[in-house]
């Protein structure tokens, strides 16, 4: 079976957000040299909002391993790497012990990386230092991955659900569809939702049963780095980025609330190497948790920061804050 | 990659380049200004600074701006320095880094004050907008009396972590995570500090520093009771000029002993003169031990290792006790040089060594850590070197007192500072070396060396050198090495095989004492101190007296202190060493 072809036919991208071609890194790494070469299941999940991967890999753990293994005998090796939360660890470790355990006989190679639980964590350079025993910080992308990764040898990180459609696509029961989170104000489950890669996000939460009745906008994409999109433009979205619906009511959480959870969250998480992202974030949001008042909201400065941020910092998560306040700001504030 | 050369325009200027180079390395060498921290010709690139912005022409997808530490040149690339993207986003960036920054008012750290403001002028950085998070965790830290980390200042921009990782010690890391992380040390028992500064001699905000004492140096000065004698070491007058612009490699020897008068030190001696000491003392027990060797394993055992780096002596005695008396006894030269003025200089002029203050000028921090040393006291707890001042505190002493150095007139050293070549080549690494030998050549065979150079022992910065060295039939075999990295690798050899070497030179700093941590900033790159390591040799070159076993005065002191009882000539001539915890 020519695996790559059929995974280029069915257009299968990275679904840790991202949107990158997977052939493009299977290629890369194919043809780079290396005695060695390593697979990485990226179950970090550390973004807001975001928990469709815990979704696949208590339901569908045995695919994401198989979807491990499948890419492993493409790229000829047997070594691989789950790197995973210590939450989702702590509950799934002897399901993941067991879904592993068969592979054993054939000598393939499933590492855990247990990670401290981080957004940084699920960065890719931050993985293969980690792995590696160094600080948990990004790489240069300079060195692509695919290239040079672990221990310098080619490497492929995969989101979890990229590895689940991975084996679909070798099953033939690639339907072309992708998992998608919807949860918040005034709803009180979270749902999974499995649809059709191009339904609006009003078919996705009408699917869900979670059309709100009240003024809302909605986070989509992850809500840190994710688009904002006003309620009357659910319709002419389509799904984009990590499977992620957060439905916020705009009497509930305003733009101060908005904000203040966005920048508290970057200070948080911000790993620190660079000057923009660790100073950026930590100025904002000592901005911001001192306004009381949605008029004294110092949006120069606040851009101006953002602006540094999204275009200097070393690595995706500093540059990731540019989407969700601009398109807040257009899309809902209508500025 | 390799050395092909290719043509790309920064600033509509052609400029012929290594495709292997990144921007920042090829603009910095084609004489443009791109300001950074973080990046290091010398370390490996970290980019986290992001000072360094400079934007990319494309024609087809639009300019971008991006950081040119880590942008590998490309042919055809254009590059644009100043425009008014890069202007904007470099402000913010360069007013986020160091917000909250210079307020540091006393003589030294002004220093970097005054580097800073320049720049902040420069690319009109108001470092006053922002403040930067105080609630931090990591504490001020004293690495004994030589160097401290102050994390309050620390911009992260991992200099220090990458070079004392890179001469093989790894004391210095990084705790905390977003605004939170800063600077702080090593916990582990097994893992110490060794005071050579190189954390010192890259930081570019102070927040490693070495502890200076210039508010007592000033105090001590105007103090009308005592008498104050300077002593300096050979590195600092090959160095000391770079931190008025003057060219790295130019020999400001004679400005500098004017300096020092102007500032009111009361005697101008030199540690060269000291070192022309150490060099007969340690001779005559390296030519001890290799008879002693020769009756089969009585007294001292070889290799032979000098002893003149405090930073080795640390490294040594924490984390090779093994190898203590392998050290060889001679005291090192600032310390010769400080018991020879409290004594018998002082006998000379009729002076209480109690009035006397010696201060020596070192292109090293570890110094501050050896003058400190119980065992270089005598008397009622007399010190033989008072107060230890780096190049760059000198620096700054000098620009506090408005002082303009560049244009002094040339002066003379007093008597007892007199010193040949031999003595003014220790700063350079396997200098040490080529001076014991030339006397050793001498005690062992009553000629003076033919040819007086060793051209093999010398040794750059970088990997440690070999040598076989002929002493009229013997072979002596040596070896030269700079940084514990290289130290260890010898250390290696050793322990496979005890007879390899006869006598080694070891050196904390890379290249030795020119490329110190106590040396001018920013940052004293490979390139400068080869130009330091060419001026040294000038200076032995140029001397009549180039033996050390031909300085009268250095002859003349070792001569009144073999005739002294035994315990003070002991003292004034040699020591001994003993293990040391951490933090000792």
């Amino acid at each position: 079976m020519d695996i790559l072809q059929k995974i280029k036919d069915a257009n299968i991208v990275g679904r840790g957000g991202a949107d990158f071609p997977a052939w493009r890194k299977w290629e890369t790494a194919k043809d780079s040299e290396g005695d060695v070469k390593y697979v990485i299941c990226n179950a970090s999940e550390g973004e807001l909002g975001v928990f469709k991967d815990l979704y696949i890999l208590r339901n569908h753990l045995d695919k994401v391993i198989k979807g491990m293994r499948i890419l492993m005998d493409f790229l000829e090796t047997k070594e691989s790497y789950i790197n995973i939360n210590k939450n989702y660890y702590e509950e799934l470790s002897s399901e993941i012990s067991k879904a592993t355990s068969s592979y054993k006989g054939e000598e393939y190679n499933f590492h855990i990386y247990v990670e401290h639980p981080s957004y940084i964590g699920g960065e890719t350079g931050t993985i293969l230092n980690s792995i590696e025993g160094k600080k948990p910080q990004p790489r240069s992308k300079r060195v692509r991955t695919a290239v040079s990764g672990l221990f310098g040898k080619p490497t492929i990180v995969h989101n979890v659900e990229t590895l689940f459609d991975v084996c679909s696509v070798y099953d033939g029961t690639f339907e072309g569809k992708r998992h998608s989170g919807v949860f918040g104000d005034g709803f009180k489950e979270k749902k999974i939702i499995y649809h059709p890669i191009n339904w609006t996000l009003k078919q996705v939460m009408e699917e869900a049963k979670m059309i709100p009745d009240f003024d809302f906008y909605v986070h989509v994409g992850g809500s840190a780095s994710g688009s904002v999109f006003d309620g009357d433009q659910i319709n002419d979205e389509i799904m984009t980025g990590v499977g992620s619906i957060e439905i916020f009511d705009k009497n509930k959480r305003g733009t101060l609330k908005f904000l203040k959870r966005l920048f508290a969250f970057y200070t948080k998480e911000s790993c620190g190497k660079c000057a923009p992202c660790r100073e950026g974030a930590y100025q904002l949001n000592q901005m911001i948790q001192k306004v009381t008042k949605e008029s004294d909201i110092d949006w120069d400065e606040i851009l101006r920061i953002v602006e540094v941020m999204e275009r200097i910092s070393f690595c995706g998560l500093g540059k990731g804050i540019g989407k969700p306040v601009h398109t807040y700001r257009k899309n809902v504030l209508k500025k | 990659m390799g050395d092909k050369l290719i043509k790309l325009f920064i600033n509509n200027k052609e400029i012929a380049a290594k495709e292997g180079d990144t921007l920042l390395k090829v603009a910095l060498n084609n004489g443009f200004d791109i300001p950074y921290y973080c990046y290091h010709p010398d370390l490996p690139i970290d980019g986290n600074c992001r000072a360094c912005l400079i934007e990319v022409v494309d024609e087809k997808r639009g300019n971008w701006i991006t950081t040119s530490c880590n942008l590998q040149i490309k042919e055809g690339m254009k590059i644009l320095l100043e425009t008014e993207e890069v202007k904007k986003l470099r402000k913010q960036t360069l007013e986020m880094l160091f917000g909250g920054h210079m307020d540091n008012c006393d003589i030294y750290r002004s220093h970097y004050c005054r580097i800073h403001s320049e720049i902040f002028k420069k690319y009109g950085i108001d470092n006053k907008k922002y403040d930067r998070d105080q609630d931090i965790h990591q504490k001020f830290h004293k690495m004994n009396v030589a160097v401290e980390l102050d994390p309050s200042i620390c911009i992260n921009c991992t200099r220090c972590i990458r070079v004392c990782d890179k001469i093989g010690i790894g004391y210095l890391k990084f705790e905390g995570t977003s605004s939170k992380k800063r600077i702080t040390y090593n916990k582990d028992p097994k893992v110490d500090c060794i005071y050579c500064g190189q954390c010192a001699a890259n930081c570019p905000t102070g927040a490693a520093r070495e502890q200076d004492c210039l508010e007592e140096i000033s105090k001590i000065l105007k103090d009308p009771k005592k008498i104050v004698l300077v002593q300096t070491a050979p590195s600092v007058r090959v160095s000391l000029g770079e931190e008025f612009g003057m060219e790295p490699g130019s020999n400001v020897e004679g400005k500098m002993y004017t300096v020092y008068r102007k500032l009111g030190f009361d005697k101008v001696f030199d540690t060269n003169f000291a070192a022309d000491v150490t060099t007969i003392i340690e001779a005559e027990e390296l030519v001890e031990r290799l008879h002693e060797c020769k009756k089969m394993g009585i007294g001292h055992p070889l290799p032979m290792f000098t002893s003149c780096c405090p930073g080795w002596v640390k490294f040594v005695e924490f984390y090779y006790p093994e190898l203590i008396p392998n050290l060889t006894t001679a005291n090192p030269p600032q310390i010769h040089a400080g018991f020879a003025y409290k004594t018998w200089w002082a006998e000379k002029e009729g002076v209480a060594p109690e009035d006397i203050i010696v201060v020596s000028i070192m292109p090293c921090t570890a110094k501050k850590y050896e003058a400190n040393k119980e065992k270089f006291r005598f008397g009622n707890n007399i010190k033989a070197v008072d107060y230890v001042l780096t190049t760059r505190e000198l620096a700054a002493l000098i620009r506090h007192h408005n002082i303009d150095f560049p244009t002094l007139e040339e002066g003379t050293v007093d008597k007892y500072g007199k010193y040949g070549g031999a003595g003014a080549i220790y700063g350079a690494s396997g200098g040490v070396m080529e001076a014991a030998l030339r006397s050793g050549y001498n005690i062992l065979t009553g000629k003076d060396l033919p040819g007086i150079t060793l051209e093999a022992v010398r040794n750059t910065a970088g990997a440690f050198k070999t040598a076989d060295i002929d002493i009229d039939g013997t072979i002596l075999k040596v070896a030269v090495a700079s940084t514990p990295r290289e130290a260890r690798k010898l250390i290696e050899e050793i322990r496979k095989n005890p007879n390899k070497y006869h006598y080694i030179e070891i050196m904390a700093c890379p290249g030795g004492c020119i490329g110190g941590g106590g040396q001018p900033f920013f940052p004293s790159t490979k390139a400068i101190v080869e130009k330091r390591r060419g001026a040294i040799y000038d200076i032995d070159e140029a001397k009549t007296i180039r033996f050390a076993y031909k300085n009268p005065i250095a002859v003349e002191f070792i001569e009144w202190a073999k005739k002294q009882p035994k315990e003070k000539r002991d003292k004034c001539l040699y020591t001994s060493y003993s293990q040391k915890k951490k933090f000792e």
